[in-house]
């Protein structure tokens, strides 16, 4: 197969599990003639006819609202956010609703609510969000942010067949800038498994979404000075690969944990919690995180940057462990 | 056999809706009673008043077809009609164990569209509405034939998500049904506090669905305009929304004595009361008698008293099980 972009290996799935399944279909804002606002369900329409490609109102509640009532009728909705910043307006019936469906009433509501995320684009503040840190203290969701095109492809396709709702995060910002080659067969990357992406025995960066790609920037830095770094891609931030993680700390005994969302209550702090529960005696510094200031995420690009993490912070954080 | 004057209902339904309509009220009161015993330890919100409409517009429904009905906390008479079974509302209510939703959820929050027919509403008021059109849209992309039937109160009408949700269907025209019930109160808010509209079908202009507003106390008439409303969704014609007119006759919950509703209110509304009100029609159009009345509320007492006993027997859940059934998966409801 043709090198695929990540934006490419989103549209794929979707192309190849709504052929395989007829109960899947997706609904959201301009996916339908405009092929959605990043063209993301291109041909989609033309392919499986507007019964199976719904363009809605401007109605975050009745996306998530209609696609989890048809879930639980034994479809296989896609519900597009057209900018995950809008997941906030159907929060409520994602929490409240969707995700408390096994739990409270043993009813499997298989649906997936995925779109674009993440800054670095100029969207602003609200087209920049990363939104898992809102929802991992929501029992009910599966949380996945794939960061390369083959587990864009692969993750979305376990989150269609998943029996439970999957909030898929997608960074816009890899959409058009990272390409390779994927397999020409089926494949799903299993919910709840993280990638040791790069082997290293100095220092763990763990990480997700687009930041692994900054944390391979830094590794690459710091391969310079003789350093060696780990950097494990969660892919699940919930459930997340506990064991990935503390193989990995064990391993290196210092950990980064890098995430594009502000700091204060982001997920990192969950895993740095567990780390510091799970792993204190292997590590040799303290468990370091960089994120984004606890600002909104600013419009213009010089104040963008010095919100979002950048690589001097990952590289000055790395020195200051590896001096510890 | 039809009588003239009852819209069409054979006596059979007639006397059926008559015995969902004891059924509800007496399954309350012994709730209330449970509840005063500290057996029932969640709130209780009492239907009484609305019972009429509650049953009447769930009977408007075809379950063998797969129609769904949704209902809110006042709507008790609906699931029963659609086949909730009275001792697993005890179950629900006493938080034990073998309830339908194993102690997870109180009161009538439970069904499952696809097994039951009705699927209760969850406490954001308004998210049912958007969950019900995607039922109706499942059920259209199954090329089925299902209708669904959604409540929503005077209150719940303000929310987002029933406008959302009212807007969506009406868009796809789908085939659902909502029921407005315009009760008075919304907990302690009054309608006109809830709205500057003159009725609240007058909300359906906004939606291009069609709006109708009807006395809620009067069974036939409810059950008439619910049929046909069902059965122009069934046959493509899209959304209708009844608002149905009717008064809580209690508090919002039992710890609520509703000091902040007039009296002559209560009183007026006492007097329409929609049960006596059916069961004095079917007196006066001769298909019942107040001996076949009274042997509806025998067996209706019967049947509350065995449901409450075996409800009374269950067990509280396992603590051991708190922590099971997050994802499907885990296999705790397969067992």
């Amino acid at each position: 197969m043709p090198e695929t972009t990540y934006i490419e290996a989103i549209t794929q799935a979707m192309h190849e599990e709504m052929a395989r399944d007829e109960r899947v279909f997706l609904i959201g804002e301009d996916v339908g003639a405009y092929g959605g606002a990043f063209k993301t369900s291109a041909g989609l329409l033309d392919r499986f006819g507007a019964e199976r490609v719904i363009d809605t109102p401007i109605s975050e509640i009745a996306i998530i609202g209609a696609a989890s009532g048809a879930a639980l009728m034994g479809m296989r909705p896609i519900a597009e956010m057209q900018f995950m910043d809008f997941i906030t307006c159907g929060y409520d019936i994602l929490v409240n609703f969707a995700a408390m469906n096994s739990y409270l009433f043993g009813r499997a509501c298989p649906i997936v609510v995925r779109g674009p995320a993440g800054g670095g684009t100029h969207g602003g503040p609200y087209h920049s969000i990363n939104p898992e840190g809102m929802f991992m203290n929501r029992p009910g969701l599966k949380i996945v942010a794939p960061g390369t095109a083959y587990d864009a492809k692969g993750l979305l396709k376990a989150a269609i067949r998943d029996d439970n709702p999957v909030l898929y995060i997608e960074h816009k910002y890899l959409y058009r800038r990272i390409k390779e080659n994927l397999p020409e067969d089926d494949y799903i990357v299993p919910i709840g498994k993280a990638n040791v992406r790069r082997k290293g025995k100095d220092l763990t960066i763990l990480t997700w979404g687009a930041m692994i790609w900054l944390a391979e920037e830094a590794a690459e830095e710091l391969a310079k000075d003789k350093v060696s770094v780990e950097i494990v891609d969660l892919r699940s931030i919930l459930p997340f690969d506990e064991e990935a993680i503390l193989e990995s700390v064990a391993k290196t005994n210092r950990v980064i944990i890098l995430h594009e969302a502000p700091l204060t209550g982001g997920a990192g702090a969950e895993f740095a919690a567990r780390i510091a529960e799970k792993a204190f005696d292997y590590l040799d510094a303290p468990i370091k995180r960089v994120a984004a200031l606890d600002v909104p995420t600013p419009y213009s690009p010089p104040l963008e940057a010095a919100a979002l993490p950048d690589k001097a912070r990952v590289l000055a954080a790395a020195r200051e462990l590896l001096a510890y | 056999m039809t009588t003239p004057g009852t819209h069409d209902l054979a006596n059979e339904q007639l006397l059926d809706i008559a015995y969902y309509l004891r059924l509800t009220r007496t399954l309350e009161e012994r709730l209330v009673a449970l509840f005063r015993q500290a057996k029932v330890i969640g709130g209780l919100y009492r239907s009484l008043g609305q019972e009429g409409e509650s049953v009447a517009a769930a009977y408007a429904l075809d379950y063998k077809q797969g129609d769904v009905v949704q209902p809110l906390i006042r709507n008790l008479g609906a699931i029963l009609v659609a086949g909730a079974k009275p001792a697993d509302v005890i179950r629900q209510y006493m938080a034990k164990g073998d309830s339908p939703t194993r102690g997870r959820e109180l009161n009538i929050h439970f069904g499952h569209p696809a097994r039951d027919g009705f699927i209760g509403q969850i406490s954001m008021l308004g998210d049912m509405i958007p969950v019900m059109a995607g039922i109706a849209l499942a059920g259209r992309m199954q090329k089925r034939s299902l209708v669904t039937l959604a409540f929503i109160g005077d209150g719940g009408s303000s929310t987002a998500a029933f406008w959302e949700g009212m807007n969506f269907a009406s868009v796809q025209k789908l085939p659902m049904v909502v029921i407005v019930e315009n009760n008075g109160y919304a907990y302690s808010t009054p309608t006109a506090k809830q709205t500057a509209a003159k009725t609240l079908a007058d909300k359906a202009y906004a939606f291009g669905c069609a709006g109708v507003t009807i006395d809620g106390n009067d069974v036939l008439a409810v059950h008439d305009v619910t049929k046909r409303a069902v059965e122009n969704a069934r046959a493509g014609g899209g959304v209708t929304l009844i608002e149905v007119k009717t008064f809580r006759m209690k508090g919002h919950a039992e710890h609520d004595n509703a000091s902040y509703v007039p009296k002559e209110l209560i009183a007026e509304w006492a007097e329409k009361d929609a049960v006596v009100r059916f069961e004095n029609l079917l007196v006066e159009r001769g298909v019942a008698t107040r001996e076949d009345l009274a042997a509806i509320q025998k067996r209706v007492k019967d049947e509350v008293d065995a449901a409450t006993d075996e409800a009374d027997k269950s067990p509280m859940p396992d603590p051991a099980d708190a922590g099971r059934g997050l994802y499907i998966e885990d296999g705790y409801w397969d067992a």
